[in-house]
Formats: structure tokens, C-alpha cells, sequence
């Protein structure tokens, strides 16, 4: 018998997962039903929305209303389950390349309405399922293999771009912190407003072995050697800053949510025409 | 660990429980146990040292697979 946590909020049935060995991807979907755990909310009243490539699987495993969507397309159908049901909790799981090069579009709108969704960005830097391409977070100089000689494209802070697009929350967490992603995504849920939780993941199979990165093990040491808390950013000189990353709540500030104010515009219109 | 022993499923020490049949051998448990009580053998995780285990809970937090985690406490169903 498995754990209680994956008893209760996973497909027992369908474990293992078909991600490969050592692929972050399991242990932030844990960190996930964790937080869901924790913040109590009833099992049904909880919608989980996924695209496409292999972040997107993780719908596939956990034990809620889910819906495995299109390339790049999982904030389109949240958008449309939000709308129609604004009672429900929608959280939408998507891959750097799903989220910011096709879905790059959705993203930002639904973080410039402030739409009541909670976005999980598994970032791994690379197109996994279709085989290493380079994608929107692939650090510059890098390699995927349709970068065979080093990316030269500046990579997208998907945290940053979040937040000036207008989202409410936002946080970052990396698979070595995984109970940081647990409290982001518990906070994440509670804002009413558009909340992204950006969690660093690990492709061993590709941008790990393309990069030289060494195993799933080193590649966490990593993110525990390069993450910085914004909470001890702040007391650092921008020379021992460099090379790093924060993590953290990066911005906290609510704001009118869509669905809520829709519905004002539909009770209004109501009273004005009895 | 012997052959037998993977095919009867979980492997229970009074800490933690094993299951084999999840474990990929990606050794993320192994390498942030801080008691080091964890080693691979023959691409599964085994508990080496169960004295030295804290239940700090390290290994379920990071396992991909959900294949370790600590044994269920008293009033929770033991599997
Ligand atoms: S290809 Fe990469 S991201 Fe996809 S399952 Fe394998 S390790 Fe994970
Ligand atoms: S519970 Fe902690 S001490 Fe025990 S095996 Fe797991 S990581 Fe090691
Ligand atoms: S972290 Fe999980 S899958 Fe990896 S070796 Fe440990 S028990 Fe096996």
C-alpha cells in the first residue's frame, strides 16, 4: 500500500509514472497533491488542466477532475471551466515549452485578467517528449538538438514575465525544494486572483545528457547550490548573486478577479432591467 | 536484496516502507539521506542502516516514484 498522500490524491492504478528515471516532474506532482492536502479543499471541487508534453502527463496520475487538453492550450480550456464554473478550483499544469512558446499567448492574457486559475510551470528548460529541442527557458549557449552548436536566444524569466503581465501571485521553487513548492501552491490556491508557480524541474534524458549536466542527482545539486531565498537575496552583494536564481514569493498582491468581476456586470444588468 | 523479495512487493522496516516494484534506482533518496542509510543495489533503493534512520521524511519528499516513505503512523490503515 502506497502512502496515504498517494492513496488519496493519486491513480494508484496507473503508477509508475512513464517518466524516466531520475525526471523531476514526480517529485513537483507530489509536492502538488501535498499542497492540495494541506489547503483541504474538497477532492471535486478541485479541476486539473493539462497540455501537452511530459509535465502534462502528471493530470494523468493524479485522482481529480482532470482534463489532458492541447499543445499549448491547457489556460484556453481553464479559462473556459472558470467562467462556467467559478465555484471550482482550477489548476493548470504546463511545461516551459507548452506555457511560454505556443501557450505563450494564453499565458499572458489570463495573467493580464487576473482570471481565478493557478498555473504550475514544470520548467526543465527543454522540449522533452518530441526529443531535446530548444525552448523559451533554454539558458542561452546551451544545447538542444535543434541547437546543436548552442542556443543564442536570451531565455524568458517565466516568473518575470508572469508578473509584469499582471498575474497576483507569483513564486518559484525548484524538485530539490520540493516543500517550497507545497507552500507556493498552497498560497497560489487560496489567491483568488491568476497565481504561477514557476517549479524548476530535471530532464536527465535530454537537456541533462545534451548539457553535460550529470545525473538527476547532480542536477538537483544544482538548484540546491544555485537557488537563492528572496528573504537572503536581499542581505547579498550582486557579485555573490551571480550565476543564482531566487526563489521564493516573488510578488504577492491581490488584485479584482475575472469570473468576480464578471458577475458584476451580469448582476447589474439584471437589477437594471426588472 | 534477492530476487524473491522484489517480487513479494513492499519491504517494511519499522521506519520507512520500499516499493521496489515503483523504484527507478535514480538514487535521489540515496543521495540526500542526511544519515546516508540508503544505498542502491542492482538498481533499486535499499535501506542500509535503519538505526541511523531519522524518519526525517527526506527521501518521500524527493522520490519521483513514490517508492520509499515512511511507515504509516499508528491510526492511519498499515499496508
Ligand atoms: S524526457 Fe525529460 S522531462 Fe520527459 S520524462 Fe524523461 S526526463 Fe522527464
Ligand atoms: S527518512 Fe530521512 S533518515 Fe530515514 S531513510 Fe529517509 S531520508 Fe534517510
Ligand atoms: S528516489 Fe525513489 S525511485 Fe529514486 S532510487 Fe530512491 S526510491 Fe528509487
Amino acid at each position: 500500500m502506497p502512502s496515504v498522500l498517494v492513496e488519496n490524491y493519486f491513480r494508484t492504478e496507473k503508477l509508475p509514472q512513464i517518466w524516466c528515471p531520475g525526471c523531476g516532474h514526480g517529485i513537483i506532482t507530489r509536492s502538488i497533491a501535498s499542497a492540495i492536502e494541506k489547503s483541504g479543499i474538497d477532492k471535486n471541487k478541485i479541476c486539473i488542466v493539462s497540455g501537452i508534453g511530459c509535465s502534462s502527463r502528471a493530470p494523468g496520475y493524479l485522482d481529480f477532475n482532470t482534463l489532458h487538453t492541447t499543445h499549448g492550450r491547457a489556460l484556453a480550456f481553464a479559462t473556459g471551466i472558470k467562467m462556467a464554473k467559478p465555484e471550482i478550483k482550477v489548476i493548470v499544469i504546463m511545461g516551459d515549452g507548452d506555457a511560454t512558446a505556443i501557450g505563450g499567448n494564453h499565458l499572458i492574457h489570463a495573467c493580464r485578467r487576473n482570471i481565478g486559475i493557478t498555473a504550475i510551470v514544470y520548467n526543465n528548460s527543454i522540449y522533452g517528449m518530441t526529443g531535446g529541442q530548444y525552448s523559451p527557458t533554454t539558458p542561452k549557449y546551451d544545447k538542444g538538438t535543434t541547437a546543436p552548436y548552442g542556443n543564442i536566444d536570451k531565455a524568458f524569466d517565466i516568473c518575470k514575465l508572469a508578473a509584469s503581465a499582471g498575474a497576483t501571485y507569483v513564486g518559484r521553487a525548484t524538485a530539490y525544494h520540493a516543500s517550497l513548492v507545497t507552500s507556493l501552491v498552497q498560497n497560489a490556491i487560496s489567491n483568488e486572483g491568476f497565481s504561477l508557480i514557476e517549479a524548476i524541474s530535471m530532464c536527465p534524458t535530454y537537456y541533462g545528457r545534451k548539457n553535460k549536466k550529470g545525473s538527476a542527482v547532480s542536477m538537483m545539486e544544482w538548484q540546491k547550490n544555485s537557488a537563492i531565498n528572496i528573504s537572503a537575496a536581499a542581505k547579498m552583494s550582486p557579485e555573490a548573486l551571480e550565476g543564482k536564481f531566487l526563489i521564493g514569493e516573488l510578488k504577492n498582491s491581490p488584485e479584482p478577479e475575472y469570473t468576480n468581476e464578471y458577475q458584476k456586470i451580469i448582476d447589474r444588468l439584471k437589477k437594471e432591467s426588472q | 536484496m534477492k530476487m524473491e523479495d522484489i517480487k513479494a512487493g513492499e519491504i517494511q522496516n519499522e521506519k520507512v516502507v520500499i516499493n521496489p516494484a515503483w523504484c527507478k534506482g535514480c538514487g535521489i533518496c540515496v543521495a540526500f539521506c542526511p544519515v546516508k542509510a540508503l544505498e542502491l543495489k542492482n538498481d533499486k533503493v535499499v535501506m542500509v542502516d535503519v538505526d541511523k534512520c531519522t524518519q526525517c521524511g527526506m527521501c518521500e519528499l524527493r522520490c519521483p516514484d513514490y517508492a520509499i516513505y515512511l511507515r504509516r503512523k499508528k491510526n492511519e490503515k498499515q499496508g
